[in-house]
């Protein structure tokens, strides 16, 4: 009886053979696919067992977290001023995932990223609680302050940015939304998520970044940039030969100023103080589509812009002879996101450099040491150093004779500006957006650059003009961070 | 084979009777599983449990009972068995007040059932139950040859005790257990024990007829018909279990059992083919037609499908026990400190091991095992041990139904079979699997005592006088 005893001795030995394969096979071969299953609700477990890194804005924390009760997920974010600086941070919601700074550095904010595994294994060591990294925005609490409050009960976007290095000092879009609300994942936290994707005013839309408006006169400002780098004029003073009404090509139709204002034949200069229609569509007219797209282009137009955050492309597009002349006084197909028009204003403050606007300027380590930090890149010489203090010299007109007085800052500071008033909606049937890009100069240099736009369709259409509306809000920026640098 | 031939492979004259190694390896099994209670409490409240003194002492009383009783009763006695025994016991016990701490089962039971209570004294109960049990098996079987007497009465008895959970409603699904008031037994558990005795008995007499008379056909002998009624009748029994109680694991064991057992006492492969043979259509004609077991199927086939399509519970809980062993990793996320509680639905029972997985990693998971492994081998050397036939069977019949029943449970949750209802043996929460895996080790510790005891002297007869040529 022994011969059979000893196989299915064997047996069992290869049914206890079976399961030891089976447990490295999951245990070893198999464990960090596993663990990356999305079902797997330990991963969430472990992301929120420990406090989330901050986001940090001239030293001090906006975010925050919270122990959370009832749930298997421990710490929630917290934001404070969270409908101030949402547009900087976006969302972190136990349930719902993340978006923008919070969603691009949430290895670091998470404590996960590959560059904190040194301090991680020094924790291991210390017996410190993992903690997430922080991530140091290049925004200006002051300046972020004023846009908000400015846009306050309005709709519309400031983007305000540091000429000489790209810097982003204030981003804000109103209506905003409170990430707070829904950071955790309660079916109270479901509810206001839904509330605010129903609302028709849309709180979650990064007007700065992700909506795209037409830009009205203050595009003009590229278009001024573009008759000089192409020589079409010899001077800011010269006669430009326009005539008053300019017919469109190629089209019955005349282009009209606004108002009675001195544009027949007018030079560079008063056309830009007085914002002439006829002769910037003749400018545009006369460069042509491509030369229009490739000056624009050199602005940062038709392509997207990570500051890490993805900005839409603002859009100068390919069209006809009479779209491109309306094109150049930023009506027709051209589109532009308020980021993009504080990136035209900076290119001309920093005598022709336009810098990559970026937003993040370090990440560091839980205990601050610094893991990366970003150095201002250059990201194209949309015109002459010469060119540009012309340029300068017309905005600084437009500010201190023309339509943009209401953004004079005195006590030594010089503004230069450009206001805009985009008409949209089918034959202009819709109340028009308010533009106003500047920048402030101290002691020939300038810290600020500022776009404004305001879409507030509850105001009266007569009020409504980039003069009126929208910069004294950009006045308020620019002043904001003046005072903070001293 | 006669009985007289002696072909055991340990020394069965003057062997050493090993009761001090026992009691080294008690030791250490009671302390390791002190610490790894101690461990728990450090880990999930930062301080040591309050209930580590009564835990322990219960502990060093339940081992010292159990080597007492082996020391005057059966001296002679496999060493391990009862060491293996405690230790699995002991880290079981660990493991259930582990899950009785988690936030999760505990507000998942009151929202359930409104109340919870914990389950580690309770099982701590049902252990000492268990080793009382051991120690009656010990003090009132002198000989496991007296069981053999009872091989009638146990095929009633077991037959008995498998078909009375049809007369009891279902409890999630699989009607394996007896209701009385707030008592509940699971029948299967002892059932188990008393058909390998019945299986003992009946083999030990009709083994070589079942052996010798049979026709060479294609290469295997079949065996005639009347021989081969009895298999037909268990494997019908066994599919009659799983049809109407739905329990694929109870007959699986018992099928695996018998076929062992025809095995081991005919020494004819055929037995095996046809088992085998038999089980592959048995499973696969219920699978077709019992939505129970099908669900199951599906769920070991792919137990993230149910993430996409949402089907039955059985599938997240698969999934998930397999998440807890990846999560585990080569050394185990550490006592207490694991996610394994996410499974909700019978953490601490069938799905123990998940636990084991996830906090003692690989590493433990290798142990845990290989501790099953040697129990199930010591089990099977008990039989080669074992002078007489009926010992044998019973001890390859007790050996290979533990086998059977680790690799189901966890094969099962480990997703390399289909998850059926069964409990790892003394680590489950569980009373009747604690009662009955005692009583199991108290039999196999019966038999290897006589096995290994040294044999009396001959008594002085004339006959044989008369037949002696060589005396030393």
């Amino acid at each position: 009886m022994n011969k059979p005893l000893r196989r299915i001795a064997l047996f069992c030995g290869l049914l206890v053979l079976a399961l030891l394969v089976r447990s490295n096979w999951l245990q070893y071969v198999k464990a960090d696919s596993l663990n990356a299953k999305s079902e797997n609700r330990r991963v969430g477990i472990e992301r929120y067992s420990h406090e989330r890194g901050n986001i940090i804005v001239d030293g001090k924390a906006i975010t925050g977290s919270a122990v959370t009760k009832g749930s298997d997920f421990k710490y929630k974010t917290t934001w404070q001023d969270g409908a101030m600086w949402s547009p900087i941070t976006g969302y972190a919601s136990q349930a719902f995932g993340a978006s923008q700074i919070e969603s691009i550095n949430d290895d670091i904010l998470t404590g996960n990223s590959d560059s904190l595994f040194f301090d991680r294994t020094l924790s291991m060591f210390t017996g410190d609680k993992k903690k997430g990294g922080n991530v140091v925005t290049t925004l200006n609490a002051d300046a972020q302050k004023a846009a908000f409050n400015g846009l306050k009960g309005k709709k519309g976007a400031v983007v305000a940015l540091d000429p000489k290095t790209g810097k982003i000092l204030a981003l804000s879009s109103s209506p905003s939304y409170d990430p707070s609300v829904f950071a955790g994942n309660s079916t109270k936290d479901s509810d206001n998520r839904q509330v605010l994707l129903k609302d028709k005013d849309k709180p979650m839309l990064n007007r700065a970044l992700r909506e795209t408006y037409p830009p009205g006169s203050t595009f003009k400002v590229v278009t001024a940039a573009a008759a000089l780098e192409n020589g079409l004029y010899k001077g800011i003073d010269e006669a430009t030969n326009s005539p008053d009404p300019y017919p469109l090509p190629d089209s019955t139709k005349p282009l009209n100023n606004e108002g009675t204002i001195p544009c027949k034949n007018a030079t560079l200069k008063v056309a830009l103080q007085w914002s002439c229609n006829t002769v910037f569509g003749k400018i545009s007219n006369d460069l042509g589509n491509k030369e229009m797209i490739a000056e624009a282009e050199k602005f940062g137009f038709n392509s997207e812009i990570f500051t890490p955050v993805r900005a839409d492309a603002s859009v100068y597009p390919e069209d006809n002879r009479p779209q491109n002349a309306m094109a150049g006084i930023g009506q027709a197909s051209n589109r532009a996101t308020p980021l993009q028009m504080a990136m035209v204003a900076s290119a001309v403050a920093n005598d022709g450099k336009l810098m990559k606007p970026y937003m993040v300027d370090q990440l560091t380590a839980p205990n601050l040491d610094v893991v990366s930090k970003t150095k201002p890149e250059k990201m194209s010489e949309p015109l002459s150093a010469a060119n540009a203090q012309n340029l300068q010299a017309m905005m600084e007109n437009v500010v201190t004779n023309g339509t943009g007085k209401s953004a004079q800052m005195g006590n030594g500071i010089t503004v230069g500006g450009k206001t805009g008033t985009a008409q949209h909606g089918l034959n202009n049937s819709e109340k028009p957006y308010a533009w106003f890009i500047s920048y402030a100069k101290v002691n020939g240099s300038s810290p600020v650059a500022v776009a404004v736009v305001v879409e507030d369709a509850s105001a009266n259409r007569d009020d409504i003009s980039g003069g009126g509306f929208a910069a004294p809000i950009a006045k308020a920026v620019m002043q904001a961070v003046i005072n903070s640098k001293n | 084979m006669s009985v007289v031939t002696n072909t055991t492979t340990i020394g069965a004259i003057e062997a050493p009777s090993r009761r001090n190694t026992e009691l080294m390896l008690l030791v250490f099994a009671v302390a390791i599983s002190v610490f790894a209670y101690a461990n728990v409490g450090l880990a999930m409240n930062g301080s040591l449990p309050s209930g580590m003194l009564g835990y322990g002492t219960g502990l060093i009383l339940l081992a010292g009972v159990g080597h007492l009783v082996v020391r005057k009763f059966a001296a002679y006695a496999d060493p391990l068995l009862l060491p293996l025994a405690t230790l699995l016991n002991g880290l079981g016990l660990a493991f259930i007040w582990r899950l009785d701490q988690s936030p999760r089962l505990i507000q998942r039971a009151k929202y359930l059932f409104g109340a919870y209570s914990p389950d580690a004294p309770k099982q701590l109960l049902y252990s000492a139950l268990g080793v009382a049990l051991f120690v009656a098996v010990l003090v009132f079987l002198k000989d496991h040859r007296i069981l053999q007497r009872y091989t009638y009465i146990s095929m009633v008895v077991a037959l008995v005790l498998l078909i009375m959970p049809m007369f009891f409603p279902a409890v999630n699904g699989a009607k394996i257990w007896i209701k009385v008031g707030s008592f509940t037994i699971q029948p299967g558990e002892f059932a188990k024990i008393i058909i390998a005795i019945f299986f003992s008995g009946y083999l030990m007499v009709k083994r070589d007829a079942l052996a010798l008379a049979s026709r060479r056909f294609m290469g295997i002998y079949l065996p005639r018909g009347r021989d081969l009624g009895p298999i037909l009748v268990i494997w019908a029994l066994s599919i009659l279990i799983l049809v109407f109680e739905t329990d694929l694991g109870t007959s699986l064991l018992f099928f695996g059992l018998f076929v062992i057992m025809l095995y081991v006492a005919t020494e004819r492969t055929s037995w095996i083919v046809f088992g085998l043979l038999m089980s592959a259509a048995g499973a696969v004609g219920v699978a077709t037609f019992e939505p129970h077991v099908q669900d199951r199927v599906t769920a070991w086939l792919d137990p993230f499908a149910c993430y996409t399509t949402d089907k039955s519970g059985a599938c997240e809980q698969i999934a998930n026990a397999v998440m807890s062993f990846g999560a585990g990793g080569t050394l185990g996320t550490g006592l207490g400190q694991g996610n394994s509680d996410l499974i909700g639905f019978a953490a601490n029972a069938d799905f123990i091991l998940s636990t084991v997985g996830e906090e003692l990693g690989l590493a433990g998971m290798m142990a845990i095992l290989l501790m099953y492994g040697l129990i199930i081998e010591r089990g099977v050397r008990t039989a080669l041990a074992a002078r007489d036939p009926f010992g044998k069977l019973l001890a390859i019949g007790l050996s290979g139904a533990f086998a059977i029943q680790v690799f189901v449970v966890a094969g099962g949750v480990m997703g390399l079979i289909p998850l059926t209802g069964m409990t790892m043996p003394f680590m489950a929460y569980g009373g009747s699997s604690v009662l009955a895996n005692w009583a199991l080790i108290g039999i196999l510790i019966r038999i290897s005592d006589t096995a290994r005891r040294p044999a009396p002297s001959p008594a002085p007869s004339a006959d044989a006088e008369m037949t002696q040529v060589v005396r030393p």
